[in-house]
């Protein structure tokens, strides 16, 4: 078996646009599943609303397309009801952050044996592109024309303070080391938020500079700062710069965790 | 056999459901209802369930329901205020037809309103509540044995129609202790099971698919989209949409009949009372208050969807009275189905009608 055996091909093509990043983390998730070799038939893929939250559909096990923002909420159900049963979600910064910010923390908190995927692409892009908890400081979107006023979430440092077990962050650029985080995702018991950049020229990228996918390849690949350097300049108090993203792992701990399968 | 029990009624109904087969419960604390979760949470464990409390009234419903695609019988418990929490996510187990229980043990509304006292103000929110045309199932106990009784009634139309059913309880039936025969066994109904080769969402005569549980290899997509026979999004086809959204109406709706569950007293009368819940109890006061006069009684168990051919029960009746501790919610309903004056008696605050306000009510519609 290949990752590709994990999608339903009856399902393609799929409705991302161009350029989008979904199916590049899609394919890195797979890639991990099938690499951890994991039973399609004892594995279920959940999510909530928006783009993110299409690609269950595109996976050919049991799927759960639930609610805007309440996939955890209903992953939670799955995974406490059945725990022999492996749970990935799908998630989006709208749908996570924002209306479903209150399930984050708290299926953080009760370390939910499950690995979070959250395709961040700043942006709200299944309605055309307003502003997220995530759009930077600054950046133009639908409903933040003049710039984004709001400060933006850091959903990693949420994740670890709330609790979760294993925490990382990447960009769809990073595609080995993105599928290797989910991969340690998979393998640690209780909850595991991996953050994946995700591009989105159509509505983020458009906007702000960023427009085609080789640039929005570039800023991820320029701007990525790996989490040891950037611990090790801040320890020398040297500056970092604003924009930078940090990636690598932040987490990685053995807290009670439930719905472990015994 | 049955044992005889002196218990509350939320805790019959947490005792029924755990009867009936539920497995799972998600909740959230709220007055009057949160005794149920409490009783869940020491016996559930025991039983080799699951009680999780969720982060509120959205996460619960939604627990549930992921609970229940994994073959579980999945419950969870609220009022007012949690009930309109979970509306969305109601319509969202319509959708995808997904069996599960939610009691709503009735608090006065709106907003945070009478914590501590009872009304039936959901009645419609419960059966138009979530957006969209559907239909439920909706159970009105008005005794802790109904409590018992409905919620295990509860559990079996929800697995046979593969749609939320609601226990409609109140406030005063809720928190009442009673004498209640607790039976050894009851009757259990499961969802229909999943025939391999057929479509996951391809419904039979009754208009029920088969239930394809995860993780046993059906690899089944659930969407609260419009989606067709194979669970796949079509959602810019009407023909489609309209054949889904007639299905999972007509296959509660044009059960009525047969599901159909109330009780006559009386069919001779020329007035009728019609009740359900707490002021049942008022109105069967009246009529042993007045044995001569043979006041007639429809007393409704299954509230939605509502029996209306229960009113030609009543051949001579020249008015229905209903008394309900709302403004008239069920009253409305009865007065698309007949010519006669259909007179609510509605009392809000939290206290029963008293069998002196019915009677007044009675001998005025009587002398009409």
């Amino acid at each position: 078996m290949t990752f590709t055996d994990w999608l339903r091909a009856d399902r393609l093509p799929h409705i991302w646009c161009s350029g989008c990043s979904n199916g590049t983390i899609l394919n890195c998730t797979l890639a991990a599943v099938e690499a951890e070799g994991w039973d399609r038939d004892r594995t279920v893929f959940v999510s909530g609303i928006g783009c993110s939250s299409r690609a269950p559909g595109y996976v050919a096990t049991d799927s759960l397309h639930t609610t805007h923002g309440r996939a955890l909420a209903f992953a939670t159900g799955v995974k406490l009801a059945e725990p022999s049963l492996n749970v990935v979600v799908f998630t989006g910064d709208g749908d996570l952050a924002a209306i479903g910010g209150n399930h984050f923390i708290h299926a953080c908190r009760r370390n939910v044996d499950m690995t979070v995927v959250c395709m961040n692409n700043l942006i709200y892009g299944m309605t055309g592109g307003q502003g997220s908890p995530t759009t930077p400081l600054g950046a133009l979107s639908t409903t933040t024309p003049y710039g984004a006023s709001e400060p933006a979430f850091d959903l990693v440092a949420l994740a670890v303070a709330a609790g979760a077990n294993h925490v990382a962050r990447w960009t769809a650029y990073h595609v080995k080391e993105l599928e290797k985080a989910v991969k340690t995702g998979l393998e640690t018991p209780g909850l595991s938020f991996i953050e994946v950049r995700a591009g989105c020229p159509t509505n983020y990228g458009r906007k702000n500079r960023i427009r085609e996918v080789t640039d929005m390849a570039d800023h991820f690949r320029t701007r990525s700062m790996l989490k040891t350097k950037y611990d090790r300049l801040v320890a020398e108090g040297k500056p970092v710069p604003a924009d930078a993203i940090v990636v690598g792992e932040f987490v990685r701990r053995a807290n009670p965790a439930m719905g472990v399968a015994p | 056999m049955t044992r005889i029990e002196f218990m509350q009624g939320n805790a019959a109904s947490a005792e029924g459901a755990l009867a009936a087969g539920c497995r799972f419960f998600g909740g959230y604390p709220i007055t009057p209802s949160t005794e149920v979760a409490e009783l869940m949470a020491r016996k559930m464990p025991k039983l080799g369930g699951v009680f999780v409390q969720m982060e509120d009234e959205i996460a619960s419903i939604a627990a549930v329901i992921g609970a229940a695609w994994t073959g579980k019988k999945a419950m969870t418990a609220t009022s007012g205020p949690g009930f309109s929490l979970m509306l969305e996510n109601i319509g969202f187990a319509i959708m995808t037809e997904t069996p599960l229980v939610i009691v709503n043990v009735q608090r006065g509304g709106p907003s945070t309103g009478q914590p501590t006292m009872s009304a039936q103000g959901d009645m419609l929110q419960c059966r138009f509540g979530s957006h969209g045309d559907m239909a439920i199932l909706a159970l009105a106990p008005d005794s802790v044995q109904e409590m018992y009784d409905l919620t295990v009634k509860a559990f079996n139309l929800a697995e046979r129609f593969r749609c939320p059913a609601f226990l409609m309880a109140d406030e005063i039936i809720g928190h009442m202790r009673e004498r209640i025969d607790v039976p050894d066994r009851v009757e259990v109904v499961d969802r229909k099971p999943f025939v391999p080769g057929r479509l996951p969402f391809e419904a039979d005569d009754d208009r029920v698919p088969g239930f394809p549980t995860f993780g046993q290899g059906h690899h089944t997509h659930v969407t609260g989209l419009t989606h067709d026979a194979r669970g796949y999004p079509v959602t810019t086809d009407p023909a489609m949409h309209d054949a889904l959204v007639r299905r999972l109406v007509g296959k509660v709706e044009d059960a009525r009949r047969e599901i159909a569950d109330y009780r006559v007293t009386n069919p001779d009368a020329e007035v009728v009372f019609i009740c359900y819940g707490a002021p049942a109890r008022t109105v069967r006061q009246l009529v042993a208050d007045r044995p001569d006069d043979g006041i007639g009684v429809l007393r409704l168990r299954l509230v939605w969807p509502f029996p209306e051919h229960a009113l030609a029960e009543f051949p001579n009746a020249r008015a229905f009275v209903v008394p309900e501790q709302n403004l008239g919610q069920i009253a409305r309903e009865v007065e698309r189905h007949v010519r006669v004056p259909v007179i609510p008696v509605s009392k809000l605050g939290g206290e029963l009608h008293t069998p002196d306000e019915l009677a007044r009510v009675y001998e005025e519609v009587r002398a009409r």
